[in-house]
Order: structure tokens, then C-alpha cells, then sequence
């Protein structure tokens, strides 16, 4: 990590940590938007982390925001916090001025038609919550990066597994800011996939820590269960999916500052989403099998992590979905193409 | 909780010139390697080829030049090593002793060894096997029981070493021998000159797909002289953890059955369609997180830092992805496996088929690796 990456690693998880704990999150699943949290991140500047410097945000790139998506994996922030950023990042491109507000992301079904958009979002994150959501449309003028303003969209409540806010918005001729968006026309999915292998990243770490600390603690037939070599073999394996899907995510990000067409880290970003859905079902798994029937209850906050891993390895591509993407991609390069490709990037 | 930490780590932009290097030397010499032979990689043993290496400079790169080595960087040589694995080369007879004896003797070995030994193996011409494991101490290494008696000039041995891949090609075997009763302590490296030694006996064991890449060596009071014992007597236990590191460390523990994941596309690709891309896309994705996590590793060993622990994480989730290559094959192909006849894929579906159970043994099993990971947790 570079100096600004230790910095802002250190006031990221100082954030977290004083405002995230499990009163928080289970507030947060009732419906309650949890405002002291939202405010200390912006008042941090960490919803604006991607934002050009001279639109008044950070100015840093993916391996910086890497920091923050993936503390906010790591403690279950309930905000759209990593939505916030990619939304700063798409504005940021396409030179439209970020608002104030809350700003999330959304893909769908669109038209765009004289500066108006008409079309449904579904599964939009905290879209209730939400003064603002971003979206690139493909239209007769190429891609373009769209800034709609919420308070004119439908609003249909609905959720994900972790009870974060998975909402539908329906936009009729809704008068909208666009700007080229420099940016290929699946950005939405593609630096979506980034940001959820991210967090995902993150919540395996979360996974790894809870579940070596719980059998460190936990005592059966005298001692702890940590001393048993059928668990040790287990969090041996957890906590070597957790590392993998670090690195994919870590290679992923440090890809995405590399290009300036967006389109060259899909394969990296592939990669990370793939590899975290992967990791995600063996952890989920043996997490819970490490803590037992406490595990289960919602009391125990093991769960805000694994309803996460849950809903995020399917959201913006699953695993199949991108899979499927980069094994075409393979057989277009064929057989012998694989490993030049590889090594070279 | 800091246990173990994979850093990105890019390949400098100089390593470009020396893989294309490579690729080109590859593309003559592997020219008429077919691919079953080809699948054997750093288990296939071709002592021309490991001397042409040598001409190179593509043996002991990192080594110093006094040594016959190249002073390169780590990344240098995981740039060769790669090339070869993935293209199938036959590096086996050097491998070893490019790997961990060359190093190990750098680290711990005398100044006549060091002169000795390492420019024949730089050279391609010198090679190596490992006298670790017994017949009745495998996992358990401290169970050693193959005895080192002091005698006048040196020691007398007698024992048994099994499973020592290569012995009946190497000209030395780094060999851990009791030199006292004592658990750990009484353990000592040696390094036994096979060629030159009575009292040495070497058996090949014949494994299950017919191949004799294994052996058991029996020695009868062989003479190994004093000036053979590598670092200090009773330092083995120490050392052979530092060996064992650079033994996990490379990228041959998750490529090993890299040319059966090519003919797989190849054979996928002859049917037409998208039939099996999830799973060839599922299969490059962990082949990318594998290499970066490998990479990372280099990184480590080009800074000196240590990756014992990294090392191990690697190998396990290599050897899972290589030992799951042959299942994905027949899951989505259902062609069987044929044994010297057959097409290319047949054939290394074949090969393969058989030699995989052997990755989560050598070099460690999953279990002991998977062992060292939970005491890097904190959980032993």
C-alpha cells in the first residue's frame, strides 16, 4: 500500500468502526437509513474517492477505492457507499458535476429521447434512498452517461437477502443531465462486478477473522474446537479462498486504472467476480459449520456477512453469467491463444 | 489478524524481451514433443534439453556468477519457468536442483561444495533428487530413522529413503539422516554423491500408470565423508523447513496440468458452439487468481522476504485446480481416456488421469499444508 492507501485504510476502518456495529445493520435491515453513518462518509469525502479533484472529489483511482469497498465489505456497512463511489466514477468521466445527495447506480431497460429517459431499473441499491442514480445508455449519439434525479421515478420497494434496498424505479420522459460517457455501454454491470468483488473480498476476510476468533474461543470436550484438526483443516481452506479472491479483486482494480476505454479490464474484473462467487459458496459454507448453531441465530452477527456474500455473488453478473463471458472469450482467442493472453497483461 | 498477505505483483516491463526468448527457443525444440510427453513437464526428464537450458543461462539465474549463475531477478526466472511449464517443456532432470538443492547449498553449503557442485548444475549437467521421505516417515519427517553414524573421516549410513523421484537420473541426493536420537536436533543434511558411493542401492518403484519416476535407495553402510555434511550437524530439521519453501514456492504447483486445460479447449472448440465456455471461463478464472497469487510469491522471494506460508497456500489451491482439471474433462467431454493411443486430448486426459492424486502428495501433503496454514491462523 502507498501512503494514501495506508491513510486512507486507517480512516476508513476508524469510520467503520465507530459507526458500523450490529444495532446499525439490524436498524438498517428495518428500514432505517442510518444518517450519522451516510454523513461521517461524505463528510470524509469517501462517497466522492473517484471524483476528478477538479469536480471537487478525491481524485483517486481503483486501487485507492480498493481500500474503502473492501472495508465496507469487511464490516457490512449498510449503505450504498461502494454504489456512491462507482456512480462518482461514471459522472466523473463524462465531466457531469456530481450532486448532493445520495447518488447510486442502476442498469435497465432505457430510452433515451431529447435529453429524457423512459425505461425500469431493477435491483437498484438503497434506490428509496436515493436523490440520485446513474446509468449508461446506449443511444443513436453512442454511450452516454446519464445523471437522473429520483424524485420524479416510481418507486417499488424490494430487497435483496441481506435486506439492503433492492429497488425497482420506473422513469416516464423523466428530464435527465447527459454528457459521452467515455465509457463502454456495460459499464454499470462491468464496474459493478468490480465493486461487489471488492466488498466480497472484503467480507471473506470478515468471514476468515469471526470464524478463527470464534474457534480460538469456542470449547468442546475440554478444549478449544480450534485445536481440532477437522476444523483447522476447514478454516485452512476458508481462509485460503478468502486470500484468492483478494488478490482477483486487488488485480482487478489496479487493471481498471490501467485503460482508458474501461472495456480492457473486463477480463480482470471476470476473473475477480467469477473467483468470488466461487469462494463465496465454500466460505458461506464452512463458516457456518465452524460456528455451529449460534451461527444460525440472528442475534449472532456472523450472518450480515454471509446474507451479503449470498446476494452480492448474483448481483451485477453472477459468477455463471461472467464465466460464461470469459470462456467465449477463450474460444475466440483459441486453444493455443490462452497463455499469450494471460501473460501478457 | 495479519497472517499471510499476497501482494499484487507486476512483471517488470524487461521480462517481455527474455519470454519471447524463450517462446522462440520452445517453438523449435518442443517442435516434435508430442503432447503426452509434453504433459509430463517438470516430471519429464530430457538431459539434452536441461544442458541446452544451461547454454542458456536458464539454470541457477539467480545465483552468483562465481557459482556459474546469472545474477538475475526473481522475476527473470518465474518468467522462464512459466514459459516451460505452460509449453510442456521436459526441464525434470535439472529441475530439482535448480530449485531447492542449488539453493539450498548457497544458503547452507561450504565453500568446496558450493565450487563443487553448482556450475555443473547451471551448466544442465548435474542432478539432483531429495532424500526426505522413509518408509516409515512420510508426513512425518521428524520420524527420520535412517542413521548417520559418526565414523573416522565421516559417517556410515544405513537406512532407507523412499519415494526420491529422480534418483536413478541424479548424481547427488540432499539426504536428512539421524546423526542422534534427539527428535529434531538429531537431524542432519547430507549431500551423497550416488554415482561414487558403495553401499548405495536404487530401486525403482513402479507407480500406478506404469511410469518409474519414484524410487526406494538403501544404503549399507555407505561412506559419506565429513566434508559432505551440509551446515551444521544437527541443524537438518531447520534447514529442510527453509528447503521445503523454495520447494512449495514456484509455479509448478498449479500448472501441472495446464496442457490438458489447452486440449480441452481444443476439443471443445472442434464441436462448434459455445458447449462448456462456463466452465472453461470458470477454469481461466482460477488459473489468473492462481498466477497472480504465484506472482506475488516471486515478489516475496525477489524482495528476501520469506513466503513459506504463501508458498503452501499456493500449492494447496493448485493442486486442487489441477487435480480438478481431469474431472472438469470428463464432466464435459466424456471421451475416455486412452493410455498410447488415442488424439492429443485422449491421450493427456489419459496420463493425467492417473498422475494427479500424486499433486496433493509431493512436496508436502494437502493435509500437512493445510496444517501449516491453520498454525499461520493462529489455531495451533
Amino acid at each position: 500500500m502507498n501512503e494514501l492507501q495506508t491513510i486512507l485504510s486507517d480512516s476508513i476502518a476508524k469510520l467503520l468502526g465507530d459507526h458500523v456495529n450490529k444495532e446499525v445493520i439490524q436498524q438498517a435491515e428495518e428500514g432505517q437509513w442510518p444518517a450519522e453513518l451516510w454523513d461521517a462518509l461524505v463528510e470524509n469525502g469517501m462517497t466522492r474517492i473517484l471524483v476528478p479533484e477538479a469536480q471537487e472529489g478525491a481524485g483517486a483511482n481503483w486501487e485507492d477505492a480498493h481500500v474503502v469497498l473492501k472495508a465496507a465489505g469487511e464490516h457490512s456497512a449498510p449503505v450504498p457507499l461502494a454504489e456512491a463511489i462507482l456512480a462518482g466514477f461514471i459522472l466523473g468521466r463524462a465531466g457531469i458535476a456530481v450532486p448532493e445527495g445520495v447518488v447510486t447506480v442502476m442498469e435497465g431497460d432505457f430510452k433515451l429521447e431529447s435529453g429524457r429517459l423512459s425505461g425500469v431499473a431493477k435491483s437498484v441499491a438503497w434506490g428509496r434512498n436515493a436523490t440520485h442514480a446513474v446509468t449508461v445508455v446506449e443511444s443513436g449519439w453512442g454511450v452516454e452517461t446519464v445523471l437522473a434525479p429520483l424524485q420524479y421515478a416510481r418507486i417499488e420497494k424490494d430487497q435483496n437477502v441481506a435486506r439492503e434496498p433492492r429497488d425497482t424505479l420506473s422513469f416516464d420522459h423523466v428530464v435527465v443531465d447527459t454528457a459521452w460517457a467515455g465509457l463502454p455501454g456495460n459499464a454499470v454491470r462491468l464496474y459493478g462486478a468490480l465493486i461487489r468483488s471488492i466488498q466480497m473480498a472484503g467480507a471473506l476476510d470478515y468471514l476468515t477473522r469471526a470464524s478463527v476468533q470464534y474457534a480460538n474461543e469456542r470449547t468442546q470436550f475440554g478444549k478449544p474446537i480450534g485445536k481440532f484438526q477437522a476444523i483447522q483443516q476447514q478454516l485452512a481452506v476458508l481462509s485460503t479462498q478468502s486470500a484468492a479472491v483478494g488478490i482477483a479483486a486487488a488485480h482487478a482494480a489496479a487493471r481498471a486504472d490501467k485503460v482508458s476505454s474501461g472495456d480492457a479490464a473486463a477480463f480482470e474484473i471476470a476473473v475477480a467476480k467469477v473467483r468470488a462467487d466461487d469462494a463465496s459458496s465454500a466460505a458461506t459454507s464452512i463458516a457456518h459449520q465452524v460456528h455451529g448453531a449460534i451461527g444460525f441465530t440472528y442475534e449472532h452477527g456472523l450472518h450480515f456477512a454471509t446474507r451479503r456474500l449470498w446476494s452480492w455473488r448474483a448481483e451485477f453478473g453472477s459468477g455463471a453469467e461472467w464465466a460464461d463471458w470469459l470462456g467465449r472469450e477463450t474460444f475466440a482467442r483459441g486453444a493455443d491463444g490462452l497463455w499469450p493472453y494471460v501473460t501478457a497483461r | 489478524m495479519q497472517t499471510f498477505r499476497f501482494d499484487l505483483c507486476e512483471l517488470p516491463e524487461e521480462t517481455k524481451g527474455l519470454r519471447q526468448e524463450v517462446r522462440d527457443f520452445l517453438a523449435v525444440e518442443l517442435k516434435h514433443i508430442p503432447a503426452v510427453t509434453r504433459a509430463q513437464t517438470w516430471s519429464g526428464s530430457d538431459p539434452e534439453f536441461s544442458r541446452k537450458m544451461g547454454a542458456k543461462g536458464w539454470i541457477g539465474m539467480r545465483w552468483p556468477k562465481q557459482y556459474g549463475g546469472h545474477e538475475r531477478s526473481a522475476f527473470d526466472r518465474y518468467v522462464v519457468l512459466e514459459e516451460m511449464l505452460a509449453a510442456g517443456a521436459p526441464v525434470g532432470a535439472h529441475w530439482i536442483g535448480d530449485r531447492q538443492s542449488g539453493p539450498l547449498l548457497l544458503n547452507f553449503g561450504t565453500e568446496e561444495q558450493r565450487q563443487l557442485i553448482l556450475p555443473k548444475v547451471a551448466r544442465g549437467e548435474c542432478y539432483f533428487c531429495i532424500g526426505m521421505s522413509e518408509p516409515d516417515s512420510g508426513s512425518d519427517l521428524a520420524a527420520t530413522r535412517t542413521k548417520a553414524e559418526k565414523v573416522e573421516g565421516g559417517y556410515k549410513v544405513n537406512g532407507t529413503k523412499l519415494w526420491t523421484s529422480g534418483a536413478h537420473h541424479a548424481h547427488y541426493m540432499i539426504a536428512l539422516f539421524r546423526t542422534s536420537p534427539d527428535k529434531h536436533t538429531g537431524l542432519t543434511q547430507f549431500l551423497v554423491d550416488l554415482k561414487n558411493t558403495d553401499g548405495i542401492t536404487i530401486r525403482p518403484i513402479k507407480d500406478l500408470a506404469g511410469n518409474s519416476h519414484f524410487n526406494e535407495v538403501v544404503f549399507q553402510d555407505a561412506f559419506v565423508p565429513d566434508n559432505m555434511l551440509v551446515g551444521t550437524e544437527g541443524s537438518g530439521w531447520a534447514q529442510v523447513g527453509a528447503e521445503l519453501a523454495f520447494e512449495r514456492s514456484g509455479p509448478e504447483r498449479y500448472l501441472s496440468s495446464f496442457l490438458l486445460m489447452i486440449e480441452m479447449i481444443r476439443e471443445l472448440q472442434k464441436r462448434g458452439g459455445t458447449e462448456g465456455a462456463r466452465e472453461i471461463g470458470r477454469l481461466v478464472a482460477h488459473l489468473v487468481t492462481l498466477r497472480q497469487m504465484s506472482l506475488s510469491v516471486a515478489g516475496m522471494l525477489d524482495k528476501g522476504e520469506n513466503p513459506a506460508l504463501e508458498a503452501s497456500v499456493v500449492k494447496d489451491l493448485g493442486a486442487v485446480f489441477e487435480q480438478d482439471m481431469p474431472v472438469k474433462a470428463h464432466e464435459l467431454l466424456g471421451i475416455a481416456p486412452t493410455v498410447g493411443t488415442g488424439n492429443d486430448f485422449e491421450q493427456v486426459l489419459g496420463y493425467l488421469t492417473q498422475t494427479v492424486p500424486s499433486f496433493s502428495l509431493r512436496g508436502g501433503t494437502r493435509e500437512i499444508l493445510r496444517g501449516i496454514i491453520a498454525r499461520g491462523l493462529g489455531l495451533r
